[in-house]
């Protein structure tokens, strides 16, 4: 029997999960080690994964098919194609850097590893599941942890927050369910095997019904507006290696169910509803770059930027053509890197300066350069600078949709405006101009914490450094040269193209 | 001879190997940073001599792509078009950088960021030159965004300034709003011509296919990216904050070099604006008005640096109004001469600042006796700009004048000729208040060689590059860029004409500002409204800046207000629903056996009452039906 390459990768971090089990809490050295390694070596095999996905016979690959419950169509049936694998390095990349940047974490931190690697589980099962059961299944095994990570480690208004966030997915999954169910019974083939869905015929009035049921359970994920409000709250609650994974992959889960589920198997719905999904991505990205605008407190602000950069990638869906879609797969690529660079970049801000509050903080530039430098770097990334990720990924996207809805592009591209004016805002307030935290001036509790000596904070550390430096690399890479990425993506991107009658 | 592919690539390269060096290698050593930067600038320069000399020998088109990313049927790819308008541009370029470059060592010595402002520079070159070899729009696009960065982060230098910080954001955000213009005609492009190669545009549009008016939309959405990069009127606002940069910044980017991309890529798409005349005339139009504007307000500026700024938008608007009334080499002659003379006049500039402490020029005076290599090259620049025989700047100029006066835009060429007396005034207003009359600087002295040696090149060549264009020299510049031009005439009507407005305007000036300092001010309260206008530069900044704060931001703030109550106010309406659904039916949960019995009881009821209904059929066609899940759906 072939080596189960796919089974391998998500059982890295389970595997994990049961050694951190049996170490005493104390060892913490130990248990962030066995996190670490895990998670590099989930990596090092998504980007092996990357490297021999055949990428010009595309299709399905690496596939590994086991009956399981045989009368009820469940089976094991896992591959990847082209976007499995980009989502599949994606999380890989993620994990890693937020293990690294989880590593001063002090409250119950076995318990916090074992919850955070169980979710990536969830995630990695997610992006390889073929079965519809199967993925419902890893589907809940990612979303659950994040209750206790939020409700537990958070800050703020935490539990909130998380019973927020949970009752939201969970109404999400309710309709995933119920769209699922209605799918396996409706192709009458007892299976829920997704090769199979996709050849069943299915009604035209049963997809435009289904179409809205499932696309919206998968949108809420994706902070599809209006259901986007978990995402702000939760987020800004969240400790920063669980914002990282949500808003780096969950999100992506939400996007990539959209595109797998009610899109691929119901073409005539999504012909049906797509425009209206255009419709809403609009107001995704202007709403949530204005919403930006708005907000002061630096997770509130990223949050937003990531309800706007998401519907970059629904606008990228609704198009229905192969740059579209395409650009859409890479941004949620791009996007998930991005942000994982912002909350971990946030999460160490505040764990020096004590405040999430923009006009508490300023001219940081001159005390943590390196941070800063960033910090800048991911900034520009998310205002679409040419040489960084965003700009192809948002570049294919603009291209695709503006061929299916040209005025709804024009629209949405003043968002790169709106973007532009708050990303620079940020980065002045915060950077730029005169220091103020060095003369410790109003700032209530976070007075004593840096107020006196320069000593009190330093520059990113080398394991900071690392996890930086690991996520601006593949930012370099896909902006510097997309075609790789791209060439994998197009390869899965092309059949629901034609699927969905688009070119 | 190496291949000529390979010697174009090399020229962006070095400066981008340079940066890259910098940034890897010379941490924390300042000397290294120029040390790597110097070199691979003047290495391009030379290959970029090599490549114009190679055009003039015999000019003509060599491209060179690779794919970089397919979008459906479009492919998209990084790709070089040398031709003489890009070899020529390469010169002044690199030209302009290497000069500037040398003037830095001394103007930047002993700075904190010295190594970080050469790597700038360097990526600055990179980014310029790319824009100049690029073959076609998504490359240019990109480019143009790069030399955007640049110029973000060079004004921004100094970034504890709060002034340059926002002069910065402000420079980036304002000309992304035209940059949007050219993003969505890019978009219209990859819709109408399914190329993004500029050959393959122009042809396409050309072939007359495409509809006319949908060829004006597409040039004037792009002429919106080259009104904002060139500063011209209404996105001219970020230019003169740009000046809160270091002054050798202002020289390369902010006059010579990236602010002419917009005047660039107007020569280098000409083909593609020729297809609509409309758009010619709002170029033309908007260049002369952008011409007069700026050149207006530059009478009323104090401080040296935003007077040469709006001079330089000033000069720009006169480059579009010759692209604009198909002066298609006269444009690109002047931006060419404007290169040398404005650079010289930034550095001059720098030098001045650097000996006096205070970039207003009412704090100085009498400079000219302590700074003589400055008050020389300073006067040969104010002179080629002020267009007088025979420095460049008259060539250049004159030529701009006859292409609008044979065009038949006598409104235009009234304007254009207003413009050459006020840029005569300012010009001279700058030089004598700045180096004649009493000596205020105690401590001013002349700038070391290092400064100025680059000084007395650019005089040099701010004096002499206008033969180029004469009738002296075969067809000159002219047989480079368009071998159908022909050979350049003198126009004597109008070289007494624009001579005799300028020495009319520097007299004027000598008049007003050459006295004694009293009288400067004597003169400024009795020019009353209109020079309060003009100092406040029509308000304009203050008109967006209203309008920011009336519309955008209170926009910012409904849609916040709108989110947190209306959308959020609905879940936790939903939420709060249900808990309160829940503490009521919490009521039937009494514990009493008496209650629950009733409630079994009813249910039972209701139960029997519908099994009833069934079997008496009246649900029949309901159950038994194919119901809503269609055939096979509700099956067993």
């Amino acid at each position: 029997m072939r080596f189960p390459f796919l089974t391998a990768i998500y059982c890295l971090p389970l595997l994990a999960v049961l050694i951190i089990f049996c170490f005493p809490a104390r060892c913490r050295v130990a248990i962030r080690m066995v996190a670490l390694v895990s998670s590099v070596a989930a990596l090092a095999m998504t980007v092996l994964l990357f490297f021999w996905y055949d990428r010009v016979a595309g299709g399905l690959q690496f596939v590994e098919k086991v009956p399981w419950v045989s009368t009820l169509g469940i089976s094991y049936f896992v591959g990847v194609n082209g976007i499995n694998v980009i989502l599949l390095l994606l999380t890989g990349i993620i994990i890693t850097a937020g293990v690294l940047a989880s590593w001063e974490v002090a409250h119950r931190q076995k318990e916090f590893f074992i919850l955070l690697l169980t979710l990536t589980t969830g995630v990695f099962g997610v992006f390889m599941s073929w079965n519809l059961f199967l993925f419902f299944l890893f589907y809940e095994v990612a979303v659950l942890p994040m209750y206790l990570l939020i409700g537990i480690w958070g800050t703020g208004r935490k539990e909130y927050a998380a019973m927020k966030l949970t009752l939201y997915l969970m109404a999400g999954s309710a309709l995933i369910l119920a769209g699922i169910l209605g799918l396996y019974f409706a192709a009458g083939q007892r299976s829920f095997d997704l090769d199979l869905l996709e050849k069943a015929a299915y009604d035209p009035v049963f997809q435009r019904v289904f179409f809205p049921i499932l696309f919206v359970g998968f949108g809420i994920l994706a902070a599809l507006w209006p259901f986007h409000t978990w995402s702000p709250d939760g987020h800004a609650s969240a400790p920063t290696a669980v914002s990282m994974l949500h808003a780096g992959v969950l999100m992506k889960l939400g996007a990539y169910g959209c595109l797998l589920v009610p899109m691929t198997l119901l073409p005539d719905g999504a012909r049906f509803w797509l425009p209206m999904v255009a419709l809403l991505s609009v107001v995704n990205i202007v709403y949530g770059s204005l919403g930006a605008t708005a907000q002061k407190d630096l997770k509130y602000i990223v949050a937003y930027s990531s309800v706007s950069h998401m519907g970059i990638v629904m606008l990228g869906l609704s198009s229905m053509n192969g740059t579209g879609i395409g650009g859409a797969v890479l941004q949620m690529f791009s996007h998930g890197i991005m942000t994982g660079l912002f909350f971990a970049l946030v999460g160490m801000i505040y764990g020096r300066t004590h405040t999430r509050m923009v006009d508490e903080q300023g001219g940081l530039a001159s005390r943590i350069p390196v941070l800063a430098a960033f910090f800048v770097l991911t900034g520009l990334t998310s205002l679409g600078l040419p040489g960084l990720s965003g700009f192809p990924a948002e570049l294919a996207v603009f291209i695709g949709a503006f061929r299916a809805y040209p005025v709804v592009t024009v629209v949405c591209t003043t968002g790169i405006v709106i973007t532009a004016f708050y990303v620079l805002r940020l980065l002045q307030r915060l950077f730029f101009g005169v220091r103020r935290n060095t003369n410790g001036a109003a700032f209530g509790d976070a007075k004593s914490a840096f107020g006196d000596a320069k000593s009190a904070f330093g520059d990113a550390n080398t394991v900071e450094f690392i996890a930086l430096a690991l996520l601006m690399l593949f930012i370099l890479a896909v902006g510097l040269y997309p075609m790789p990425f791209v060439r994998v993506i197009g390869s899965a991107v092309a059949p629901i193209a034609a699927r969905l009658g688009g070119m | 001879m190496a291949d000529p592919v390979v010697l174009a690539l090399a020229v962006p390269l070095c400066p981008l190997a340079a940066f890259a060096l910098t940034w890897l290698l010379a941490r924390g050593r300042p000397a290294a940073g120029a040390a790597l930067s110097l070199p691979a600038i003047a290495l391009s320069f030379v290959l970029s001599a090599v490549m114009l000399w190679g055009q003039v020998q015999a000019p003509g088109a060599i491209q060179a792509d690779i794919p970089w990313m397919p979008a459906g049927r479009l492919s998209i790819s990084m790709g070089i078009l040398l031709n003489p308008l890009s070899a020529l541009m390469m010169v002044i370029v690199t030209g302009v950088s290497l000069l500037v470059q040398i003037y830095s060592l001394g103007y930047m010595r002993g700075d904190p960021g010295f190594a970080r402002f050469f790597s700038y520079l360097s990526l600055f070159s990179f980014s310029m030159l790319t824009l100049v070899l690029a073959d076609n729009f998504i490359l240019l696009y990109m480019a143009w965004e790069l030399v955007g960065l640049c110029s973000y982060l060079l004004i921004g230098f100094w970034y504890e300034k709060p002034e340059a910080a926002r002069a910065a954001k402000k420079a980036f955000v304002v000309t992304r709003v035209g940059d949007l213009g050219f993003l969505v005609g890019i978009l219209m492009l990859s819709l109408l011509a399914g190329t993004f190669d500029f050959a393959g545009v122009a042809r396409f549009i050309g072939a007359g296919s495409v509809p006319q008016g949908q060829v004006t939309l597409v040039v004037l959405l792009l002429f919106c990216g080259a009104v904002g990069k060139s500063g011209q009127f209404p996105l001219h606002v970020w230019l003169p904050d740009a000046m809160e940069g270091p002054t050798p910044v202002s020289a390369l980017i902010h006059s010579a070099t990236m602010v002419a991309a917009g005047v660039f890529m107007v020569a280098r798409l000409y083909g593609i604006f020729q297809e609509s005349a409309d758009a010619l005339r709002v170029v033309a139009g908007l260049g002369a008005f952008t011409a007069v504007f700026a050149a207006a307000i530059a009478l009323a500026q104090d401080d040296i640096k935003r007077i040469l700024a709006y001079s330089t938008i000033s000069q720009l608007g006169y480059m579009m109004l010759a692209l604009g009334v198909g002066g298609y080499g006269a444009g690109l002659f002047h931006l060419t001469t404007h290169a040398a003379f404005k650079t010289l006049l930034f550095l001059g500039a720098g030098s001045v600042i650097h000996a006096a402490g205070t970039n207003d020029i009412r704090q100085m005076g009498g400079l000219a006796r302590r700074m003589p290599v400055t008050t020389v090259t300073f006067a040969v620049a104010v002179l080629a700009i002020a267009g007088i025989f025979p420095l460049s700047g008259f060539w250049s100029k004159d030529e701009i004048l006859e292409a609008v006066r044979a065009g038949g835009h006598p409104v235009l060429y009234m304007v254009a000729l207003g413009t050459v007396f006020l840029t005569a005034v300012y010009m001279s207003r700058l030089f004598f208040m700045a180096f004649t009359g009493a000596s205020r600087g105690e401590g001013a002295h002349e700038s070391p060689a290092i400064m100025t040696v680059p000084l007395l090149i650019l005089a040099v060549l701010a004096a002499g590059l206008g033969m180029l264009g004469s009738p002296w020299v075969g067809r000159g510049i002219h047989g480079l860029l368009d071998p159908a031009a022909p050979r350049p005439v003198l126009n004597m009507g109008i070289l007494v004409l624009s001579n005799g407005l300028a020495a009319a305007g520097i007299l004027l000036a000598l008049v007003l500002f050459g006295g004694r300092a009293g009288a400067r001010a004597a003169h400024a309260r009795k020019a009353g409204p209109l020079y309060s206008l003009l100092a406040n530069k029509f308000y304009i900044d203050e008109l967006y800046l209203l309008l920011i704060r009336a519309l955008f931001f209170s926009l910012t703030t409904a849609v916040a207000w709108f989110d947190r109550h209306i959308v959020d106010g609905t879940v936790n309406l939903v939420g709060g629903a249900s808990k309160m659904g829940g503490a009521l039916l919490r009521r039937t949960l009494s514990g009493k056996i008496q209650g629950y019995a009733l409630i079994i009881t009813c249910g039972a009821l209701a139960a029997l009452a519908i099994l009833l209904a069934a079997g008496l059929g009246l649900f029949g066609a309901w159950l038994t039906g194919p119901g809503i899940l269609g055939p096979g759906g509700a099956g067993r």
